[in-house]
């Protein structure tokens, strides 16, 4: 008999399920692969076959213009992917369509969460904490010096900017996918109804997430806008625009950043932001052990980020733990 | 939050939010705009005790970064400890996130900046530890942020002496001379000087006090040439500058930056026989400067007696201080700061006999016939291990700061050797996430015959953003070895090293230092093996 999980296997460049051979996330071309979620870092093109949810194949296919191989895999559905394995995709709560994978072989469990968060996003479905032996989960914030607010708190501070600057603009530095929709959504919950102006390379992506349900109200594009029409409204473009010569047009924009790594003031000044918005699609430190402690593994998986705090965390609370070395993962935006 | 509606006091939650608007404003304009309107809205003392610590005035023994480090051991666990503050990078910010949220939250007394700095100031190095944590406790993330640092001091928001005192001056609309002037001899929370500006009382009365004078400073001179009709020049000694006031009978030396540094260096405090503020360099005698007839040990010499709060008998006998006098700015009552230099001159040289040789004597001026002369006589600067020249207007009135065409410094040419990057640590603050602090090193012999390289230096300074970017993923990708925050990279990466000068040293197992290093150039194009060996830069000592 084969040794327990030896059939789940992480190598540097994705995690291989060796009876079926198949990959999940992997970061260079394979024939068959499990794709966890849109961001580029998780979802690359050229794979053979590509099983992921509807929405995560539908962002796919606008950033790779293909279908070719797409298999879809609504939440809750188990499929059969060989060698005596399956898959379920279970909502992991980081962006539309993003999953977790239950994988099961032999009456072992395994899940992998892909990026993850616990709180609240009106843009996607909640995660699902699911019992399973080995969790895999990712560690973006794992330090506790992260803890992120709620996004209430930061969605009053980017309104009170606003007010504060009726002959400016805020320009909200935003990750294109996800992030820039979760703001949006919750400018709108928070009863703000003028318009938002986006750079052009957020266009494509917003009306993906309202043909998929998500409503965002009036959104225009900067490039259809003169300088005075955007004086008092707030502008949303990706992190890469905010010092670029791109933000030449825009009036007097007073630059503000969404993204968990704006707890920590070095990293806003870095980036020459004035007005930092703790706001992140992945899970805090709280979110992470809470989660862990939940799902309650016999074993916990770390794929990327800070892992050696984590790791810490669990052999202080005597739990077993290992970091994988993966690469491809960043996440320097989020 | 914001303004106590009972007693008007301002809180520590509205000097935290002044912190973080700083911190996030890089405009100079917008920085001395918060800060004035906070100086304007805020009473006595908070004002005064916020303005002391923005600008590093206060210091309170009790509460060090480790008294905080220590507080947070018993706290969390030190590895996880570790890991934070090495990612964030700073003691107070670390701790003011991972301090843990009280179980009670009932709502809690409101904080005055005047409590807290009250409340700090009573604390000892026993108290401390029981006393901090209830202060902690009543304050948010951003509050614990602000008292911490409050607290330990350095701010780190990019506020200097200078920027807070022109934003007083802008606050209150009175003269940034003036506020400099009256500043350095007054004491936090500096009652005088708000009752002065704020409140339009009389002008603190200083006639008396052995006070700071501002300096005046001088601009590098680029590729100028100046008519030495016009210009007197002098040698730019390698020492600190030091202004040396005395008034009613008491002595004091102040650093180039207003820091009274008396107690460093007491042999000085009873020599001056009048009443005067004197401008001059700060140097210890020897011959490395200039030679015998020079009498000034190199910089490295002055370095053992900078910094000592108590100085040993034997440290004021093997490195003795003496003051380099260039400039009279106040003699017995008359103030000569608006006098052209010449008028100066002749006051200063007619005072020295008046001085003991043992603890002055004159900065000699340079003669030469005409610029290019002039220009020969500086090439000799390093060989006699001097910094340059400086170039003084002949009309030139003492003014504080530096106005164009009034004074020039003309600094030697500095050296240049091309360097091997070793190691790699990450910076702190803003560039907290970036390997930016390079060791670098020179090779032992023939690297192709299997010669080593011995670290010679380290260096911060001197590229570009972008490059900085490009380095960090050069060291990313080329590491060989991690410890903590430092990593040992592939010896690939040669940089042309730029410094002033280098002297022999036991701290380093190259036996040389540098002084002033800084990356002049960085050498993607170049080989390793091509970067320069020891004996090369042993060769450039000038001690």
């Amino acid at each position: 008999m084969e040794p327990p999980f030896s059939w789940i296997r992480p190598e540097p460049w994705g995690i291989h399920i060796v009876p079926a051979d198949i990959w999940v996330d992997p970061s260079r071309p394979v024939a068959r692969a499990l794709v966890t979620h849109g961001h580029a870092d998780h979802a690359r093109g050229g794979h053979g076959e590509t099983i992921a949810t509807p929405a995560t194949l539908a962002i796919m296919e606008l950033r790779y213009q293909t279908r070719a191989g797409a298999m879809a895999a609504g939440y809750g559905e188990t499929l059969d992917i060989g060698g005596g394995v399956t898959a379920t995709f279970l909502p992991a709560g980081h962006v539309l369509g993003s999953a977790q994978i239950l994988l099961e072989h032999a009456g072992e469990r395994v899940i992998i969460t892909g990026d993850y968060k616990r709180a609240p996003d009106p843009t996607c479905e909640g995660f699902k904490v699911t019992p399973c032996d080995i969790f895999i989960t990712e560690a973006t914030f794992g330090l506790p010096v992260f803890n992120h607010p709620p996004i209430g708190e930061e969605i009053a501070k980017l309104l009170a900017a606003r007010e504060a600057n009726p002959d400016a603009c805020i320009l909200v530095g935003a990750y294109a996918l996800g992030k820039a929709q979760r703001v949006i959504a919750e400018l709108r919950a928070a009863g703000h109804h003028e318009t938002i102006w986006l750079h052009g390379a957020m266009e494509a992506m917003c009306r993906l997430y309202e043909e998929h349900g998500v409503p965002l109200g009036d959104l225009r594009l900067v490039s259809d806008a003169t300088k005075d029409q955007m004086r008092g409204h707030i502008v949303m473009a990706p992190p890469s625009a905010l010092g670029d010569r791109w933000s030449r047009r825009l009036p007097d924009p007073v630059t503000a950043m969404a993204s968990g790594w704006m707890r920590v003031r070095a990293r806003a000044r870095q980036r020459g932001v004035e007005l930092p918005l703790v706001i992140s699609d992945h899970a805090d430190w709280n979110e992470l052990t809470r989660t862990i402690t939940e799902v309650n593994p016999a074993e916990t998986w770390i794929t990327h980020g800070r892992e050696e705090a984590l790791l810490r965390w669990c052999e202080l609370g005597q739990r077993r733990a290992r970091a994988l070395a993966l690469v491809g993962y960043e996440d320097e935006d989020d | 939050m914001g303004q106590c509606a009972a007693c008007g006091a301002q809180l520590v939650e509205e000097f935290a939010a002044l912190l973080d608007a700083l911190v996030y404003t890089t405009s100079r304009n917008r920085k001395l705009a918060l800060i004035a309107a906070y100086l304007r809205a805020a009473p006595d003392p908070d004002r005064g005790w916020a303005l002391a610590a923005l600008t590093d005035g206060l210091d309170f023994p009790a509460v060090k970064s480790n008294t905080i480090r220590t507080l947070m051991m018993d706290r969390v666990d030190p590895v996880l400890w570790a890991l934070s503050r090495d990612f964030v990078g700073d003691t107070a910010e670390t701790a003011s996130l991972l301090w843990p949220e009280p179980e009670d939250s009932a709502p809690q007394p409101d904080m005055s900046v005047g409590e807290v700095v009250e409340r700090l100031s009573a604390l000892t190095r026993a108290t401390a530890p029981r006393e901090l944590p209830g202060l902690l406790d009543r304050l948010d993330s951003n509050g614990r942020y602000a008292l911490i640092k409050l607290a330990t001091g350095g701010m780190r928001v990019g506020v200097s002496a200078r920027l807070a005192k022109t934003a007083f001056a802008l606050a209150f609309e009175v003269p940034v001379e003036e506020v400099e002037e009256y500043w350095h001899a007054l004491a936090p929370p500096y009652p005088e000087l708000f009752a002065w500006a704020a409140d339009g009382g009389e002008a603190p009365d200083l006639a008396h006090a052995p006070r700071f004078r501002p300096f005046m400073l001088a601009h590098p001179l680029e590729d100028g040439v100046v008519d030495l009709a016009d210009y007197a020049a002098e040698w730019k000694w390698d020492g600190i500058r030091v202004q040396i006031v005395r008034a009613g009978g008491v002595t004091r030396i102040y650093s180039r930056s207003g820091d009274d540094i008396s107690a460093t260096f007491p042999e000085l405090l009873d020599v001056l026989p009048v009443d005067a503020v004197l401008d001059g360099e700060l140097l210890v005698r020897g011959s490395a400067q200039g030679g015998e007839a020079g009498g000034a040990a190199s910089f490295n010499a002055l370095q053992q007696r900078l910094g000592r709060k108590t100085v040993s008998g034997k440290m004021l006998k093997d490195y003795p201080a003496f003051v380099r006098l260039y400039d009279v700015l106040l003699l017995e009552g008359h103030d000569w700061r608006e006098q052209p230099w010449k008028l100066r001159r002749a006051t200063l040289e007619g005072l020295m006999p008046r001085l003991p040789v043992s603890h002055f004597d004159l900065s000699q001026l340079v003669e030469a016939e005409d610029f290019a002369a002039l220009a020969r006589i500086r090439d000799t600067a390093r060989d006699e291990a001097i910094e340059g020249l400086m170039l003084k207007h002949r009309d030139s009135p003492y003014v504080a700061g530096r106005k164009v065409a009034l004074w020039y410094k003309w600094k030697r040419d500095p050296l240049l050797i091309d360097c091997v990057m070793m190691y790699a640590q990450r910076g702190s603050g803003k560039r907290s996430s970036f390997y930016s602090d390079y060791t670098f090193g020179c090779w032992a012999g023939d690297p192709d015959a299997g010669a080593e390289l011995l670290p010679v230096g380290k260096a911060y300074s001197g590229f570009t953003d972008e490059e900085l970017k490009k380095i960090d993923r050069f060291v990313r990708q080329n590491t060989r070895s991690k410890f903590g925050p430092v990593r040992e990279v592939e010896r690939k990466l040669v940089f042309e090293v730029a410094f002033d000068s280098v002297h022999a040293s036991k701290r380093h197992k190259s036996g040389l230092a540098m002084r002033f290093p800084r990356i002049h150039r960085i050498r993607w194009d170049k080989p390793a093996h091509e970067a320069d060996r020891i004996d090369a830069l042993r060769a450039l000592i000038k001690d």
